[in-house]
């Protein structure tokens, strides 16, 4: 009687593990599989041009499949490097690139796709009236930075150096979009975010681009990764994300293209 | 029938131990080593070499000190809060009772950074709340330890009134009766009888409270924001640690759960009186 | 009862099942006992009294003070009522000492906390648990809990002493004790006590008066003497051990159905007769001689009862038999053997309905 229920658990909890495993190798197609299917693992702030990009490729590759996971690049970093299946990586910052290549997972070097510049985003209609770094250490100001572990804090903190400005922020925002957020709320008077970022929330934020910006220049690098299971389709969407379409697309948004 | 009681006590350890059935062995095992298994993976990939040294960086105590005085000023804010409310529900018959007990556990459902959101929302420089107190107290909570505090007893405080209401409905009303004939009143015999009764159901309600309260993460950095010695907590250390370097996320999370499991238990032995 | 009752109550409380409607007065010094089967509304007339249960009309008058009164929308909580309460499993609080569940009521009273404890201490040696004092009540056993309940209740000097079912917690040997000293502490108490049982032997030993309820109604009431003596439901009867039947009565006869009873007493109309199972003596055949009241039954059944045999029979009426192993075995008693049933006239009560 006991042995037959404890077979039966058993029996239940390996299918309950194997299906749920199943289920997770049938939607995300592992680098391992081939057959004209990509797995793109890319920073967080690429995600509407990199969503594009993969409906633009699989239209001209036809029987090619493009999946992604966004997420911040340190993240998928660590996930690389603890074996998950990725065909491609694109990071924010060549920092985070770098503990990939460090590890071995590379198949290739790296390459710049775009770059992206720091802007101030403040509340729409600019209502304190900033027009450039030394505003953000006005009495009062609250502002949101990036934490300096993240691509677009470290930026931040070189823009700031090259200004000579020194100033607390109310926060240390976990990422770009975070920091956005509590502009968007109006926490706080002003963000150091990207320009793509604040694009694309347009219609809550104002951007105002300042000198200092261009010491601040944020690579984004790609690579094909050694476990890719169908590495020429791999390599063909790297560079159909490097072509003269794919770099239309990330202009659009914001990106300035890399330098030659 | 009390000595009957304490005759069959004085027996029992003479008898043998119940034989556990394998068929609740085997899946408590499995339970627990599902729970434990994930420690082992953090303690395996400890830095051990390099250990004193990260211990000994200043921001680290900054980050442990600010979360236990977070973590405690929150669950004592949950206990002012939470104790009344659960014997609002558990002791007094009102329309609505049960849309009131369900709102309670609003928080666990909740993504702890919509958790966030929500306060900012409410206590933010704009908030419904918020603006009227920055604008009359000239007070505002958002990057501030006492937002901190707002946000982690939010996300804990369910776990506070969920227990002491199980306690408080477990606990004979008659007791309470009992108080009014010896001429008690509703608030003496409250905090006479009552309480006394239900203290481990609080005791254990607390310390849910303290732990969910230690380990918040989302709906601290949404609504307070992250910045050394002021808003950033354990957990938020831990988490921008993650973004570069990995072993010392781990040395982080290792230092918060050993400090964390050593206060429970010597609070266990002293305090909650365990068997 | 000349001087007025200290206590002058008419409790209408409603029920699940029914309605509570007793009349209830006790005076000074007086212990009532109120006594009936499980589930006849005793313990709620005892939380009405104590304030635990509104009444839904009636009133409830304690030293001419109304507590409870619906028509006139008076009512006062339990905390501010006269009022001590034994509770059935005596409820002291696990988290206080001895002393302290019985300082309990003194510091409510607006004792200090070495007052009242010196009023418990005095409370504790009078019911015999100086020695307990500094012991939680786990560590209490049962007949001590119960006399640490009865100080508790004691110890906020009580204008009305309540008692629920105070030795039913108890073993056999316990309550043996604890029963003749509650006696001692019930005849020392000024005030009025009301004490609810289901346990004739705690009413006739501890109460002066009797109040027998029944669904909810008080069916008679009396001392000890005459309740035990004429009892007038069948419970009652049951309770005091009698065979009781009701019929109409002529004189000395008593016609109960089809037969007609020879009794001691002279009543006229409807009237109870009543006599004691050990007055029924059991015949092979049709006696001769003496009895007057003979009938014939059948044997229904037989359980043991004391030294002796209790006989269950059917017939004209249901009666009881005591009869000695002896004349049982010689009668070869058993289900379904027809005998002889025969009552002296002078055993045979009869009495008014």
């Amino acid at each position: 009687m006991t042995v037959r229920w404890i077979r039966a658990a058993l029996a239940g909890v390996a299918a309950l593990t194997l299906g749920l495993a199943g289920c997770g190798g049938d939607d995300a197609p592992a680098g391992t599989a081939g057959g004209g299917r990509v797995t793109v693992f890319a920073a967080a702030s690429l995600t509407e041009t990199f969503t594009r990009l993969g409906r633009d490729f699989e239209a001209a590759h036809p029987g090619t499949r493009v999946t992604f996971n966004f997420a911040g690049s340190s993240a998928l970093a660590t996930q690389i490097s603890q074996g998950a299946p990725a065909d491609v990586f694109a990071a924010a910052s060549p920092a985070t690139m770098k503990t990939v290549t460090g590890a071995g997972e590379a198949a290739a070097s790296p390459v710049t796709l775009a770059r992206n510049q720091l802007v101030i985003a403040v509340p729409r209609g600019n209502p304190r009236q900033i027009a450039g770094l030394p505003d953000l250490t006005r009495p009062g100001a609250k502002v949101a930075l990036c934490a300096e572990q993240v691509p677009c804090g470290a930026a931040a903190r070189t823009a700031l150096d090259a200004a000579g400005v020194r100033l607390t922020p109310a926060t240390l925002e976990q990422d770009v979009k975070g920091a956005l957020a509590k502009v968007k709320l109006g926490e706080v008077d002003a963000a150091l975010v990207y320009r793509t970022d604040a694009r694309a929330a347009a219609s809550d934020v104002d951007a105002i681009e300042f000198a200092e910006s261009d010491r601040a220049i944020n690579d984004y690098p790609i690579v094909v990764l050694k476990r890719a299971g169908d590495p020429a389709t791999a390599r063909a969407f790297v560079d159909h994300v490097r072509s003269d379409a794919g770099r239309a697309v990330l202009t659009a948004a914001g990106f300035q293209p890399p330098q030659a | 029938m009390r000595t009957r009681d304490t005759a069959a006590r004085a027996a029992r350890p003479a008898r043998r131990r119940p034989r556990v059935p394998l068929a609740l062995l085997l899946p408590a095992g499995l339970g627990l080593l599902f729970l434990v298994l994930p420690l082992v993976g953090l303690l395996a990939r400890a830095p051990w070499t390099t250990l004193p040294q990260r211990l000994a960086q200043p921001g680290v105590l900054t980050a442990l000190w600010l979360s236990l005085q977070t973590a405690t000023l929150a669950t004592l804010l949950c206990v002012l809060l939470g104790v009344p409310l659960a014997w609002l529900l558990a002791r007094v018959e009102f329309p609505g009772r049960r849309l009131v007990r369900a709102l309670v556990t609003v928080p666990l459902v909740l993504p702890p950074v919509v958790g966030g959101v929500a306060l900012l929302l409410v206590f933010g420089r704009r908030g419904l709340l918020g603006s009227w107190l920055d604008a009359t107290f000239g007070v505002t909570l958002p990057f501030t330890t006492a937002g901190v505090v707002l946000a982690e007893a939010f996300v804990a405080m369910p776990f506070l009134v969920i227990a002491v209401e199980g306690a408080l409905r477990g606990a004979d009303p008659r007791y309470e009766e009992a108080a009014a004939t010896l001429g008690a009143g509703r608030w003496t015999t409250f905090t006479h009888v009552t309480l006394p009764l239900v203290a481990p159901g609080v005791a254990a309600g607390a310390v849910l409270c303290w732990a969910r309260a230690l380990g918040e993460f989302g709906a601290t950095i949404t609504f307070a924001g992250n910045y050394p010695g002021r808003t950033q907590t354990m957990p938020l250390a831990v988490y921008l640690a993650l973004e570069t370097d990995l072993p010392a996320a781990i040395v982080l999370s290792l230092i918060l759960l050993t400090v964390s499991v050593a206060i429970l238990a010597g609070l266990r032995d002293r305090w909650v009186g365990a068997p | 009862m000349t001087a007025p009752p200290l206590l002058d109550a008419h409790l209408v409380a409603d029920r699940d099942a029914f309605q509570l409607d007793v009349r209830l007065r006790i005076a000074a010094g007086e212990v009532v006992a109120l006594l009936g089967p499980n589930g006849a509304g005793k313990t709620t007339a005892l939380r009405a009294l104590a304030g635990l249960h509104p009444l839904a009309a009636g009133h409830l008058t304690l030293d001419g003070v109304d507590l409870d009164r619906p028509d006139r929308r008076r009512w006062v909580p339990p905390e501010r009522r006269p009022v001590g309460v034994v509770f059935q499993d005596y409820l002291l609080f696990p988290h206080l000492r001895a002393l302290d569940n019985v300082a309990f009521g003194p510091r409510r009273q607006g004792a200090d906390r070495s007052a009242a404890r010196e009023r418990a201490r005095g409370w504790l040696d009078r019911v015999g648990l100086a020695e307990q004092a500094r012991r939680r009540p786990r560590q209490l056993s049962g007949g001590q809990a119960q006399r640490v309940a009865l100080a508790r209740a004691l110890a906020v000097d009580p204008t009305l002493l309540l008692l629920d079912e105070p030795l039913a917690a108890l073993d056999a040997g316990t309550r043996l004790d604890t029963r003749a000293e509650l006696q001692r502490h019930l005849g020392g108490h000024s005030g009025a006590t009301l004490l609810v049982t289901h346990d004739p032997l705690d009413a006739f030993v501890l109460a002066d008066r009797l109040l027998i309820v029944e669904h909810g109604r008080v069916v008679q009431e009396g001392d000890a003497a005459s309740v035990t003596a004429r009892p007038r439901t069948d419970y009652v009867a049951r309770l005091v051990g009698l065979n009781l039947h009701r019929g109409r009565a002529d004189g000395h006869t008593v016609r109960v159905g089809e037969l007609t009873l020879t009794a001691a007493d002279r009543v006229v109309g409807d009237a109870f007769v009543a006599f004691p199972p050990a007055a029924v003596a059991l015949h092979p055949a049709r006696p001769d001689g003496s009895p007057r009241n003979v009938w014939p039954a059948t044997v229904t059944g037989v359980q043991r009862h004391g030294d002796n045999l209790r006989v269950q029979l059917d017939g004209p009426i249901t009666v009881a038999a005591d009869v000695t192993p002896a004349a049982a075995a010689h009668l070869r008693l058993a289900p379904g053997q027809r005998v002889w049933a025969a009552v002296k006239a002078a055993e045979t009560h009869a009495y008014p309905a």
